[in-house]
């Protein structure tokens, strides 16, 4: 139950929220892409082991979408943000609560 | 204490309320109270709580819970439980118990109320926190209860303080991210009859706390030895607790191995309780200490360099005497003792921690893994964190020099009976990983999980390591690591994660504003989603067919009313709306209108059809759009996604009004009449209200919203209303409608209705895999604007020839209703050297039409719209049918009907 | 079902002894370190990536090979799933290759000659609601088709087959009917492991331990050989059978794939009398359970929402399934969670693995598992390793190509339930 800091709402429970996947996957021109650009955007999101900059909907609260660093190895917690505001840096892999020493 | 008898295996037992059962057992002279799971050897209580790996029980009164350990049992009065040799039973009786959850959020959460934890709590306290503390025992003080001492004054102030809550009874099962712990609270079980029939018996407790103290204290460890199972041989805490603070007096002469200075402080206490201690047998070369120095001064033997190498049992099995070895000579020697105390070392209680990834540090002055951890969130106490009180000074030991037979008796895994010998093996078979080692022989998958065997696992391979190697421990715990803990903590039961969330209320029930009426009309409902829709509605006497064909007639004949409320409704405003719902939707709707509808057909990305619905444009800039009933949370969740993530330019809201509108279906060539008589304020007539038009209009002083939509071909009016005025208009309609023998109908006609017009549903027709033109909707497919998902036509696959496509099929014989879910074969098809034949498509829809007369299906068949008229196999169970491909739109197709 | 506890009295009847495992062999695999070179590397050491090695010795000859595992051999998905084998799956693609894979389970103990406890003992796949039954008819239809075993049930003959079941109409969401397919089941999963890992290195193949593959040698789009914490090693081809950490060897030889990392949970209760003898599994309620050999309860759960390789997941997604289940089985009520964990599973856009060749030439790919790949062991590597062997896929993994994504060919296996084991 990881705890999320929705921009608007404070943190909250995990299940108040829907998933969405990378950040900042614009949605292409379609018709100036070849297929497989194409097939890249429908299909291809980022899914690095460590900081991943990801979307999030606050659905079971204010319902709004932001942006959210969190780390896929310790789900460690890092800056939200909204869409079309500057992503703030990636945080330092100083590892969440359980294993910074 | 007040006395109270319970039942073991039958017998009547004296025990002191809330004691641990073993400890009354013991009391009363029951020592080996089971046999072993695989070996069947007999076997006692080795340990204090939920690290036993022996004393499995399962309650015969109560709950009748099975594999619980006997030292975590309280006794009450009527308490009945039988012994378990390691495999659990369920009953089937119905479970009465309740079990319930809770949430919390608290300043500091503190994990173990034992001196070290009481301390933290104290610390916390003075800084103006909340504090929560629980612990898994019945009573504060952790250690200090098994020495029998009473709490010190200042932490029984700490205990009375205004900001601090304390749980008992009550275990952290597992830490989570965030400093998410999640705690079982056992609330009646220990009050046996007495307890409360009200009472949950268990409490799951969330606790999201913003600092985290863990100071769940130490398990003392065993020794690997021959026969080191017998009765008779405990850990040395243990049996000192029993025997000094629960008055267990069946051990006459003691030895105790050990191999730090518990030992020591164990050994005195059974010395003062009346226990001969015939002798103490340190591992050491050397020990010092308080402890070591109070044993000496009264005149219990030491023996340094020597341990138990072997045991001998009496016919029984039980422990008789001891087999020393002097681990500098070897030589052996044998002394009488019913009782062997075993300290070896402690094994602090890492789990929790390295639930979120800790990992455990061996610290060699320790003898233990420890977790020594500091942050502003997470804090270690007490043992786990290296506070050993200063007199302790363990040596690196885990048992002496086993040759082959001697490790055949030489248990790691008590309850899984897992020896030296098996483990040996298993390195033997080439696998040098702990995890391996666990896997090949069982170790740690006990319900114990470990707890005492975990580390004897460890301190085994590095023996044999150093064995291969010459003597010296050529591995240090620190290169093996520990074994995995995984929660929960201690094993919990299924239904107290249950919790409430059982029956109906396992998931929210939905149900419409007239939900009551179709109740009471003797409905048959369907889950549609976590809906409850109407299915059918039978006269008494009536099957499913007869009232569907009844409802279907009316519909086409008559008047027939359906509860269409589950549809998912949105408002769509804003200057903007119109320009969005162009790139939502396939078709064009900033040519719609004002006061008209549409029908609209959306896509993902991919191409593939989503969702459909009608929209109509209400005023200015102002939609309302409907969707499926399955699709309407997911339908607004997608044009919120477009919208705040791709489109913030444009100026649009929408808001779910699913459940301020309910909408009710009048259909069949009379509904016109029938509802004028209702509508005074607008004409109905299809020149001034045609079809897919929106009209406001009053019904009883109520404003009604109508629409001429049909989801049959019929002639039909929606209306929809405020929620809670719909079973009003409803009724009066029922009421009018008497005299047109006004007919409620369900999905189940609802379905054929719109079948036999051609009319889809998105997820029965279509399965994930179609486009528009795959439906023969290539007419809604707009050429003029962009819109979700047209790139991905041009896709090579989904604009291959060969597609599946909707057509209507009709079976020869027309009174067989084809199996819906069927697939289509040619017509000679056979299957092929591997079994396997070569279908074409398959069935989504399939009904029996009282208006045709007949069955009729709709299908999805490889290049059907070019094969009008063939005639395909559909082969199902042992029967195989013709059936001819035709048009999907079997009744009016020149749209005359609705009018 | 016998039922000895339901007038349990307190002494000793109904107490039962556990089942014993049959004697590990006395020699597994042989642990070595990497040579400069081999023919062929496969990257991952779980079910696939052994089952893949052992195929290429045994049917193709090649035995220059090395299997690079980056922690303990199957320590990943393997050693953590819920081991339900069964091949009634929807479209002809997937049923072809897992009927291939069940009927290679079929022979498999002997073939290999290592005991893994593969239990044909059928499994139930519920409906729930009317739509349901209708998916699961059509892919029953489907199966008869293809020539799987696969029968529909009413709710009444699944009571027969499963008496603790509650089929009643109380339940939030009653049982509606079933399919089963008699010839699914069970198998242990790390004996399925270690019999590829002990025939493959019976064979020759070097199975090397704690070894993470950081890289790859590529010369002109060409797979030279693979960078690791232990050194490069040289291989004229390279499968990547990564599962869960698919999406990363992937971009480290410098292409992209459609994969998600998720959290997949599983939980396993102690030792229980026998009261399940058949896998039950339910996709609209979330419920896969099936009793193992020697008594425990073995649960699925869901998956997490969101990507994570932390191999453990949140608690509530626990809850959740314990919840469905006891809807379903009112007498698990007192059974209980011993142990939870959780893996990570590769998760593709239409729940089908990808197989086959990759932008750079002799390196091969297999994944996208997801939460169902345990059954496939077999069938993975057998055309994995014909795809390594003869640098074209085999017919059964043809349709599993990466650029089904371009085309538009999905192969969309998410059916009813978003977890399909
Ligand atoms: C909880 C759970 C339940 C499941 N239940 C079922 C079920 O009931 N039925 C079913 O059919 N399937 C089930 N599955 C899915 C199944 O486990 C997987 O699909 C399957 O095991 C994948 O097999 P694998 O051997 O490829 O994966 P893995 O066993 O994960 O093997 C991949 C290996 O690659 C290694 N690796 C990764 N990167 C590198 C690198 N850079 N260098 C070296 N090595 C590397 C990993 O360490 C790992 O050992 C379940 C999965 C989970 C997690
Ligand atoms: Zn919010």
């Amino acid at each position: 139950m990881l705890h999320i800091p929705c921009p608007h709402c404070g943190l909250r429970n995990e299940t108040e929220f829907h998933y969405g996947a990378e950040a900042g996957v614009a949605y292409p021109e379609p018709n100036v892409l070849t297929d497989s650009e194409w097939a890249k955007y429908l299909h291809i999101r980022a899914n690095p082991k460590g900081w991943l900059a990801e979307r999030w909907v606050h659905f079971a609260g204010c319902g709004r979408w932001f942006n959210l660093w969190r780390n896929t190895i310790t789900h460690e917690i890092g800056p939200a943000y909204l869409p079309f505001t500057t992503q703030p840096k990636k945080p330092d892999n100083i590892g969440q609560e359980g294993l910074k020493a | 204490m007040s006395e109270i008898s319970f039942s073991f295996d039958d017998k009547i037992y004296k025990g002191h309320q809330g004691e641990p059962m073993v400890a009354a057992l013991l009391r009363s002279g029951m020592l080996s109270i089971t046999t072993s799971t695989y070996h069947g050897r007999p076997r006692a209580v080795v340990g204090l709580g939920v690290e036993e790996p022996n004393a499995l029980v399962q309650l015969v009164s109560g709950t009748k819970e099975s594999m619980l350990p006997a030292t975590v049992i309280e006794v009450a009065d009527g308490l009945a439980a039988r012994s378990l040799t390691g495999v659990g039973a369920l009953p089937e009786l119905p479970e009465e118990a309740r079990y319930d959850k809770t949430n919390r959020y608290v300043d500091t959460l503190v994990i173990g109320a034992g001196l070290a934890g009481l301390k933290a709590a104290d610390e916390h306290l003075r800084a103006g926190r909340e504090v929560l503390l629980i612990d898994d025992q019945p009573k504060p003080g952790g250690h200090l209860r098994h020495l029998g001492l009473e709490l010190p004054a200042s932490l029984r102030d700490v205990l009375a303080h205004k900001s601090l809550t304390y749980l008992c009874r009550c275990t952290a099962v597992g830490l989570y991210d965030q400093n998410y712990i999640v705690a079982i609270e056992r609330r009646s079980d220990h009050l046996g009859n007495s307890a409360p029939a009200n009472r949950a018996r268990i409490r799951v407790w969330h606790i999201r706390a913003d600092q985290v103290v863990l100071a769940p204290g130490a398990f003392q460890r065993p020794l690997i030895f021959s026969n080191n199972d017998r009765p008779g041989i405990m850990l040395s805490h243990a049996a000192a607790t029993y025997v000094a603070v629960h008055g267990v007096q069946i051990f006459k002469r003691a030895v105790v191995a050990t191999v730090d200075n518990q030992g020591y402080r164990d050994a005195l206490r059974l010395h003062h309780a009346g226990v001969q201690v015939q002798a103490i047998y340190d591992a050491r070369p050397v020990a010092e200490g308080s402890s070591v120095d109070a044993a000496r001064a009264t005149g219990i033997p030491i023996r340094f360099r020597a341990t138990v190498l072997d045991t001998v049992s009496d016919a029984e099995g039980v422990c008789e005497s001891v087999i020393i070895q002097d681990l500098d000579t070897n030589e052996t020697f044998q002394i009488t003792a019913d009782l062997l105390a075993i300290s070896g070392g402690w094994t602090p209680i890492v789990d929790l921690a390295t639930h979120i990834g800790i990992k455990p540090k061996w610290s060699e002055a320790h003898a233990a893994f420890l977790v020594n951890h500091s942050t502003d969130r997470l804090r270690t106490h007490g043992m786990l964190a290296g506070d050993f009180g200063g007199d302790d000074n363990p040596s690196i030991f885990f048992g002496p020099e086993l040759d082959e037979e001697q490790s055949r008796h030489a248990y790691i895994d008590l309850q899984r009976d897992t020896t030296l010998h098996d483990l040996r093996r298993a390195v033997g078979a080439g696998l040098n990983s702990i995890e391996h080692i666990k896997r090949y022989t069982t170790i740690g998958t006990a319900h114990d999980q470990g707890k005492t065997s975990g580390m004897l696992t460890i301190g085994a391979l590095c023996q044999l390591n150093g064995v291969a190697q010459g003597g010296k421990p050529g591995l240090s715990p620190a290169d093996v690591g520990t074994l995995s803990f995984r929660p929960p903590y201690i094993p919990v039961p299924f239904a107290a994660l249950a919790g409430r969330e059982r029956g109906p209320l396992s998931d929210p029930i939905r149900i419409t504003s007239l939900h009551q009426w179709h109740v009471e009309a003797g409905a048959i409902f369907e889950d549609v989603g976590q809906w409850k829709r109407p299915w059918y509605f039978p006269k008494p006497g009536e099957c499913m067919e007869d009232a569907v064909r009844r409802e279907c007639v009316a519909a086409r004949q008559g008047v027939a009313m359906m509860d269409a409320s589950t549809l998912g409704k949105i408002e769509i405003q804003g200057t903007d709306a119109a320009v969005f719902l162009d790139r939502i939707y396939t078709n064009m709707f900033s040519t719609l209108p004002e006061g008209q509808c549409r029908y609209g057909l959306m896509c993902k990305t991919d191409g593939i059809v989503f969702d459909d619905g009608v929209t109509t444009l209400l005023g200015k800039n102002h939609f309302l759009m409907t969707t499926t009933t399955g699709g309407a949370a997911r339908v607004l969740a997608w044009l919120e996604e477009w919208l705040q993530t791709e489109w913030p330019d444009l100026k649009v809201y929408c808001t779910s009004v699913t459940e301020h509108i309910s909408t009710i279906a009048l259909v069949g060539p009379k509904s016109r009449q029938l509802l004028q008589e209702l509508v005074k304020d607008i004409d109905l007539s299809n020149a001034t209200f045609p079809f897919m038009h929106s009209r406001e209009a009053m019904i009883d002083d109520i404003p009604v919203r109508i629409a001429r939509i049909s989801f049959s071909g019929e002639l039909a009016f929606e209306i929809n209303v405020t929620w809670g005025y719909a079973r009003h208009i409803w009724e009066r309609l029922w009421a009018m409608g008497r005299p047109y023998d006004l007919t409620a109908y369900g999905t189940e006609t609802m379905h054929v209705l719109r079948a036999e017009k051609g009319y889809i549903i998105v997820g029965q027709d279509t399965d994930g895999t179609q486009t528009p033109y795959d439906l023969n909707m290539s007419w809604i497919v707009s050429k003029k604007k962009e819109f979700i998902g047209k790139r991905s036509f041009q896709l090579p696959y989904l604009k291959a020839a060969g597609r599946l496509q909707l057509v209507g099929l009709l079976s020869d014989n027309g009174d067989e209703v084809i199996p819906e879910g069927a697939y289509t074969t040619e017509l000679n098809a056979h299957p092929d050297e591997h079994g396997k034949t070569r279908h074409t498509g398959f069935v989504t829809s399939s009904y029996y039409s009282p208006a045709l007369g007949r069955a009729f299906a709709l299908a999805l068949v490889a290049d059907g719209l070019n094969r009008m008229g063939e005639v395909v196999a559909v082969p199902f169970g042992k029967k195989v049918l013709r059936a001819t491909i035709c048009d999907a739109v079997f009744i009016d197709k020149e749209n005359i009907r609705r009018d | 079902m016998t039922n000895t506890h339901d007038t349990l009295s307190p002494g000793t009847i109904g107490r039962r002894r556990a089942a014993t495992f049959p004697e590990q062999p006395p020699r597994l695999w042989k642990s070595v370190k990497p040579k400069k070179a081999y023919d062929a590397v496969i990257v991952g050491g779980g079910g696939h990536g052994l089952a893949t090695a052992y195929y290429l010795a045994k049917n193709h000859g090649l035995t220059n090979i090395a299997v690079l595992e980056k922690g303990w051999l199957a320590g990943g998905n393997t050693a953590r799933n819920t081991t339900i084998i069964r091949s009634n799956y929807l479209w002809d693609e997937s049923a072809a290759i897992y009927e291939h894979s069940l009927k290679l389970w079929e022979t498999l103990e002997e073939d290999l000659g290592y005991e893994m406890f593969f239990s044909q003992r059928g499994v139930l796949t519920l409906a729930h609601s009317v739509s349901d039954v209708r998916s699961k008819r059509r892919n029953l239809y489907a199966n008869a088709l293809n020539g799987i075993d696969s029968e529909w049930l009413t709710p009444a003959e699944v009571k027969k087959l499963v008496p603790i079941i509650n089929i009643s109409e109380d339940v939030r969401y009653p049982v509606h009917g079933a399919t089963y397919q008699p010839r699914g089941g069970i198998a242990k999963h790390d004996w399925v492991a270690w019999g590829f890992a002990k025939a493959a290195s019976d064979l020759g193949v070097d199975i090397i331990q704690g070894c993470e593959v950081t890289g790859f040698d590529i010369k002109n789009n060409k797979v030279q050989g693979v960078q690791t914490n232990l050194g490069s090693i040289a291989a004229g081809k390279v499968g990547m059978v990564g599962a869960g950490h698919s999406s990363l060897l992937a971009n480290l030889a410098g292409f992209s794939i459609p994969i998600q990392s998720r959290p997949l949970q599983a939980l396993v209760s102690p030792l229980l009398e026998q009261v399940l003898n058949t896998v039950v599994m339910s996709g609209a309620v979330h419920v896969y359970v099936s009793q193992a050999h020697k008594g425990e309860l073995v649960m699925g759960a869901g998956t997490d929402a969101f990507n994570s390789y932390a191999q453990r997941g949140g608690f509530h997604v626990i809850e959740h399934q314990l919840a469905a289940a006891l809807e379903l089985f009112p007498i698990f009520s007192r059974a209980h969670v011993l142990r939870t964990w959780g893996g990570v599973v590769d998760v593709s856009p239409d729940a089908s693995p990808i197989m086959g060749l990759t932008p750079v030439e002799n390196l091969f790919l297999n994944c996208g598992w997801g939460t169902g790949g345990f059954k496939a062991t077999p069938a993975s590597g057998w055309v994995m390793a014909y795809t390594v062997a003869h640098g074209r896929p085999h017919e059964l993994n043809q349709a599993f190509a990466l650029d089904r994504f371009v085309t538009g060919h999905l192969i969309d296996e998410h059916g009813a339930a978003g977890v399909a084991h």
